[in-house]
């Protein structure tokens, strides 16, 4: 294999395979890239045996070939080259080395065969559709703070992607929660998408995808079967597993009962929030909101540490109320909110409370309240 | 020299037996009135309990633990002449005294009694830390004239107390500071009054093994010996640096307490690091259904000594110890602390299930750890489990009510397998 190319390309090229590559792994070959040259055109591939990813770029090859060497020491020494550099890549076959080289530079990087390379058997996927990045990004945006980290709900380590219906006709909907917080969001189903299985697209997954989602007006192709989801634009394919478990039936746990309405400018009420919770120095930092006729009173008492209180204007005309929520969960949930006022449901002190923009459905978080 | 007598409680100047009830039991020392820091340790406790409770026991060695594969909780002193102590295996010490009779321990009876002595220790002074149902630091100091009398006075009349109101005797150790009051006690059991001055502390110190430092177990004592440590007077030789280069932060304590010297207070907030039971089974099981009805009954116990003690938990800890004596050991962090039977249950559940340990098992011991103030605990519901809020409640209104009606009016159907 012998090919050269340009610095750029090439660092932006494996920038993702080696964040694919697991930092800590007991199988030398998965540290590793495939180097692929054929054509006029080089790919490199990596995978953790959960998520594949090949990203595909020009490049003048010179032999066709294939090895793999060490992601993360190839991205390293591409990312010291200087920019513009062209640079060459030679690997003869019988020495077990890949020869870099950029102007005076020379690296020599010892090689694995490519027939060890575990390449993630191919799937028959039942759906096929396509959708705008933009879009993509919103749906897993908006719902990834709400991933649980906890590994005994496994089936919750994910956003689960799936088609349902929304106020207005069918839906692509982005569902995730931990147990104390939920994101449902919800996008007009794509094309092809009818009749796609529900799948839980894991979290590293969800954070891979976010490097192909950049370009606003790209079209991603999403394929989905029932073990595997991918997505792929022209240069990048990313195939991953989805989580094995059946995702809880979330739709019981949204509030539609709430009435008492509280709308707030969201930015001021994180804000605030924040100001308050400075005070608190327990790990999960509780904040008082009471409620009473346009008024918000968001307080903060920790016998041990001090005590806050901050008074907002807010719209507001039902009973009082005082309720207690983590003050982690209110930021992440305001900080949803980008383009109108954020808008509360709450019911009881001890029940769900659901948030969402304005009256824009397609977005909704519910957040489970505190003892104060 | 100052003295006292411990039947009448009068003082005097030292004299061989008390000028005024003749009672021989005098205790005299140069700063008998100048120490107020004390340990009070009940004499064999859960045994002197049980003999109090059945006079025929009086005169028969008497062992307090638990079945055939248990371990000796408490001995008489009867006992302890044929060599029992505690924590031995039952079988040892039946095979030492085959006489014993061995009495299975009733917690319940014993804790009522500790809080009669914690009472009795209140009405002295509120800076009592208790370190277990049958010992405690008491740090007298300030109270002389509150009460009229040194503290020596107001110790030996606490003991005095528990004799004649409850039948159960204590001995003391009063000194400077916990370490040294703690050593005390122990010098003279039973009912015995020990004290260790300011001026006697490095004599006294210097001759004794390292292992009497609280906190020096056989691992630091087997340390210690490498590095050619075997008194107190050895261990003086060394400097702190090298201590603590040498032993980390324990080098710190080692150093410090070689030389008496220890600064913690007597504070009954030093909060316990876990609250744990387990439980040795009769015979090995790796039934799932027994198992589980032990890990229920074992979440329970730690749900009410967390409840009594207002804790909560972050973390839920499962202990297994297979039939070869292998532990394994699993934690899982909870996003919010709980001090809820039901939900250290579940936890400890999944655990087990997870662990994928197979039995038979010896031993399974459930706890709580991180722990915390109960009211940081269960704040918040689980949008995914909406019936947890209603369990907690239940649980309360359960708790209530055997509060009210004994602990077994209501138990659950699990508590039976």
């Amino acid at each position: 294999m012998k090919l050269s190319i340009e610095r750029g390309t090439l660092l932006k090229a494996l920038a993702q395979a080696q964040s694919v590559v697991e930092r800590r792994n007991t199988i030398p070959i998965l540290a590793n890239v495939l180097i692929e040259a054929d054509g006029n055109q080089v790919s490199f591939r990596a995978t953790d045996l959960d998520i594949e990813v090949v990203d595909r770029a020009p490049a003048m090859v010179e032999r066709a070939g294939a090895t793999t060497v060490s992601a993360v020491m190839l991205h390293e020494i591409v990312r010291k080259l200087p920019d513009g550099a062209l640079v060459n890549l030679a690997e003869d076959g019988s020495a077990g080395r890949l020869t870099i080289t950029a102007g005076r530079s020379t690296f020599s990087l010892a090689t694995l065969p490519r027939e060890d390379f575990p390449v993630m058997a191919t799937s028959e996927y039942s759906t096929n559709f396509s959708a705008p990045a933009g879009m993509l990004r919103r749906l897993f945006d908006k719902a990834k703070f709400a991933i649980s980290t906890e590994e005994t709900r496994y089936y919750l380590n994910g956003v689960y992607m799936h088609t349902a219906t929304g106020e207005d006709g069918p839906v692509l909907r982005c569902v995730a929660t931990d147990g104390h917080r939920l994101a449902r969001i919800d996008a007009p189903l794509p094309e092809g998408a009818q009749g796609m299985a529900g799948v839980i697209v894991p979290r590293k997954t969800v954070g891979e995808l976010r490097k192909l989602l950049d370009d606003d007006d790209a079209a991603i192709a999403v394929s989905v079967s029932e073990t595997k989801v991918r997505f792929a634009t022209p240069a990048i394919t990313l195939t991953s597993k989805v989580i094995d478990g059946t995702f809880p039936d979330y739709t019981r746990v949204i509030p539609t009962g709430n009435t008492r309405r509280l709308e707030v400018d969201a930015s001021e009420f994180a804000k605030a929030v924040d100001r308050v919770a400075t005070v608190s120095s327990e790990r999960s930092r509780a904040v008082k909101l009471s409620l009473d006729e346009d008024r918000l009173i968001l307080s903060v008492n920790a016998p041990d540490s001090g005590a806050a209180e901050e008074e907002l204007a807010v719209a507001y005309g039902d009973e009082r109320l005082e309720i207690g929520f983590n003050a982690k969960y209110l930021l992440e949930i305001a900080s949803q909110v980008d383009r109108e006022n954020a808008v509360f449901l709450f019911n009881s002190s001890g029940d769900p409370t659901l948030m969402r923009e304005g009256n824009d459905t397609s977005a909704v978080y519910v957040v489970m309240p505190m003892r104060v | 020299m100052p003295a006292l007598c411990r039947d009448c409680l009068t003082t005097f100047d030292h004299a061989a037996r008390c000028p005024s009830c003749r009672s021989p039991r005098i205790v005299s020392h140069p700063e008998l009135f100048d120490l107020s820091i004390a340990h009070m340790d009940c004499d064999a406790f859960y045994a002197s309990v049980e003999k109090r409770d059945d006079p025929g026991l009086a005169d028969k060695p008497v062992i307090v633990g638990g079945g055939t594969r248990g371990v000796v909780s408490t001995c008489c002193y009867i006992a302890r002449i044929s060599g029992v102590r505690s924590a031995m295996p039952m079988f040892q010490a039946l095979k030492l005294c085959p006489q014993a009779v061995v009495v299975k321990p009733r917690i319940a009876a014993y804790a009522e009694e500790s809080r009669k002595i914690r009472a009795m220790m209140e009405e002295l002074t509120p800076d009592i830390e208790p370190l277990s149902l049958d010992e405690a630091f008491i740090d007298l100091s300030g109270t002389a004239r509150l009460h009229g009398a040194p503290p020596a006075v107001m110790l030996a009349r606490l003991v005095r107390r528990m004799e004649t109101e409850l039948g159960l005797t204590g001995s003391i150790g009063l000194s400077h500071n916990k370490f040294l009051a703690k050593i005390a006690s122990d010098l003279d059991k039973p009912k015995g009054f020990s004290v260790i001055g300011r001026a006697e502390t490095q004599g006294f110190l210097e001759p004794r093994p390292v292992r009497i430092i609280w906190g020096v177990g056989t691992a630091t004592q087997a340390a210690l010996e490498a590095a050619g440590i075997r008194t107190i007077a050895d261990l003086r030789r060394w400097e702190r640096v090298d201590l603590v280069a040498r032993f980390g932060s324990m080098g710190d304590r080692l150093y410090h307490l070689a030389r008496g010297q220890d600064q913690r207070r007597v504070s009954r907030d030093e909060r316990p690091k876990s609250i744990g039971k387990e439980t040795t089974f009769h015979e090995d099981t790796g039934d799932p259904d027994i198992l589980d009805g032990h890990i229920w009954r074992l979440a329970e116990q730690v749900a009410d000594r967390a409840k009594a003690r207002r804790l909560a938990g972050r973390t839920v800890v499962l202990k297994l110890k297979r039939e070869d004596f292998q532990s394994v050991t699993r934690r899982h962090a909870l996003g919010d602390a709980t001090q809820i039977a039901d939900r250290i249950y579940r936890e400890a559940r999944d655990l087990f299930d997870k662990a994928g340990a197979k039995g038979p098992f010896r031993l399974i011991g459930v706890a709580l750890a991180d722990l915390v103030d109960e009211d940081q605990a269960d704040r918040s519901g689980d949008l995914l489990d909406p019936d947890a809020g209603k369990r907690a409640k239940a649980e309360r209104a359960a708790d209530a009510i055997r509060a009210k009606f004994g602990k077994d009016a209501i138990i659950k159907g699990r508590a039976l397998r």
